[in-house]
């Protein structure tokens, strides 16, 4: 690692802990992480979908759309492996 | 490639086991409503026990049970499910993925999103549990 490269890494880590300080206190309840779509979750779960299990609700649900993307996503793969790989006849 | 672990003990193990692990399997699948679990935990057991079997039983004897073939077909099934019960409530004038909108009679809106879930939980199951299956049969390379 020569001098140049470490500069820019110093700096850009200096850059990193001065955005940090700005940042709000996650463990408020004023965080904005908590004040969007977080409580409609956690108090509407149960009575709009009877699942109890939020992480469930959320995942197949509210963000279905993200994960279908994500089967489509495995599915994928599994046709990629099937297309690259090949075809290996050796009999053992 | 049979003969890697050629031993009666461990034919007559994995053939014990192979059940208990699938009835599991259906549970986490069927589970994921009410703790840990789900579609992607419960495809992965599933695509376990098989691999479990392949790796005792020799694959000759398990692509005839269960060939790649079928195990591609099971994934492209999976995402059909998800896909259809994505597509159905549009069809019956809700949103995409809508599940309180699936044509099913006699049930109140949440309880139909409860079901709505449970299938398409069902359909990841099966999408993750052929893909792993596929890439298990590719990586090992012999094709029978």
């Amino acid at each position: 690692m020569n001098w140049l490269t470490g500069t820019i890494l110093a700096l850009f880590l200096g850059l990193l802990v001065y955005a940090e300080s700005d940042l709000p206190d996650s463990t408020e309840a004023s965080a904005p992480t908590r004040t969007h779509v977080a409580p409609r979750y956690i108090e509407q779960s149960y009575p709009e979908t009877r699942t109890p299990n939020i992480v469930t609700s959320v995942l197949a649900d509210y963000r279905g759309y993200d994960t279908l993307g994500e089967t489509v996503v495995i599915l994928t793969a599994g046709i990629a492996v099937i297309l690259i790989l090949p075809r290996n006849d050796r009999r053992r | 490639m049979r003969g890697s672990l050629q031993n009666v003990v461990v034919e007559g193990v994995s053939k014990f086991l192979v059940p208990f692990i699938q009835i599991f399997a259906l549970y986490v699948i069927t589970h994921g409503h009410y703790g840990p679990g789900g579609g992607f935990q419960g495809g992965v057991i599933l695509a376990a026990s098989m691999m479990l079997l392949r790796l005792s039983l020799g694959e000759e004897v398990e692509h005839r049970r269960f060939s790649p073939t079928l195990a591609g077909l099971v994934a492209a099934v999976g995402i059909l499910i998800y896909a259809v019960a994505g597509l159905l409530p549009l069809a019956w004038g809700g949103n995409f993925l809508d599940y309180a909108y699936l044509p099913i009679p006699g049930l109140s809106s949440a309880e139909l999103r409860y079901h709505g879930i449970l299938i398409v939980e069902t359909g990841v199951g099966l999408v993750v549990w052929g893909t792993l299956v596929i890439l298990f049969d590719h990586l090992i390379g012999s094709e029978s």
